[in-house]
């Protein structure tokens, strides 16, 4: 952490233009409509998880402290907590969206995901 | 006791402190995965109104974006100047911050009071009342780091750099650091996947 290492003017203007990169590349790619879909989806998450790791490290040190390394092992287990919740919250959700669905919502849902036709009459 | 063990209990409980505060950081990040979570399962209820996509414009966000990510650069460059006792640098760097941040709360509270003049307040759709609550809550944050900000100059001023207020500083730049990292997640989850729904 800051105490043990601290990072210098370079680190941190290599850390600022790496993530001023990691800002322009995912705006760009919605604003000009590159890609779209899972692939836009999955370069957007990993344009994020790269800023936040550029972050983490240039401007937080983490992972440069001395052992015990109590600092990651902090973050470690708040990263199992935060993924948890929120991919948790989101699976159950969808899950009781798709128990409760009602009427019209139904027709639509096997006709659009499933491709099952309605009977013609 | 020798001065040079003075020096290794002291640097000891500044580690403690910095743990402590690290802890209370990562606890605020659980916090704000709720939120995210709220707004990842709501954001498709919008009671008939507008979407994401039709309500953010995107170089407002991108200019958002680009003011907080200079400012967590220059509160380094604040701490590094403290390293070296740069009072003057310190100083200027910590102004320059708390501009930034000013300016970025600005741009948000302008955004906010748009929406609700527009009647998009976080009364019209499930979608808003996330979209609100998460954005807000990042801007308390960012309100309480400027108090934060003009105490510690405050301190400084009045105490010069001892231990208590270099680890202050120190302490506040993790904050704030911290806040640049959500504030990421609040662009891409919020308005970049938003806008290209």
């Amino acid at each position: 952490m800051t105490t043990n290492s601290h990072g210098s003017v370079s680190s941190y203007a290599v850390g600022f233009m790496l993530s001023l990169i990691f800002t322009f590349a995912p705006y760009f790619m919605v604003t000009q409509h590159i890609g779209q879909g899972w692939v836009l989806g999955s370069a957007l998450a990993i344009f994020a998880v790269s800023q936040v790791l550029v972050q983490l490290v240039f401007f937080l040190h983490l992972g440069r402290e001395k052992r015990p390394r109590w600092h990651s092992l902090a973050f470690g287990f708040m990263t199992v907590v935060v993924v948890i919740v929120v991919f948790g919250s989101l699976w159950i959700m969808n899950n009781l969206n798709y128990h409760t669905m009602s009427g019209p919502t139904v027709d639509q849902y096997i006709q659009d995901e499933e491709a099952i036709k309605p009977y013609a009459r | 006791m020798t001065t040079q063990a003075e020096q290794k209990i002291h640097q000891a409980e500044t580690n403690k402190t910095i743990f402590g505060f690290w802890v209370y950081i990562m606890t605020d990040c659980v916090l704000f995965a709720t939120l995210f979570a709220t707004y990842a399962v709501l954001h498709n209820n919008t009671f008939g109104g507008p979407g994401a996509r039709e309500l953010f414009s995107m170089p407002f966000v991108l200019a958002e974006t680009l003011i907080l990510l200079t400012s967590s650069f220059t509160i380094g460059l604040a701490v590094l100047a403290a390293r070296q006792k740069r009072l003057a640098l310190v100083y200027s760097w910590l102004a320059v911050t708390f501009i930034l941040g000013a300016a970025f709360l600005g741009l948000e509270l302008h955004e906010f009071s748009n929406l609700v003049s527009e009647g998009h307040s976080w009364r019209a759709s499930a979608f808003l009342s996330a979209f609100f609550t998460l954005v807000g809550t990042h801007g308390l944050h960012i309100t309480s780091g400027l108090i934060w900000m003009t105490v510690l100059i405050a301190q400084i001023f009045r105490k010069g750099f001892t231990g208590s207020t270099l680890k202050r500083l120190a302490l506040f730049s993790l904050f704030w650091h911290f806040l640049d990292i959500v504030w990421v997640f609040i662009f891409t989850v919020v308005y970049l996947l938003g806008a290209s729904a």
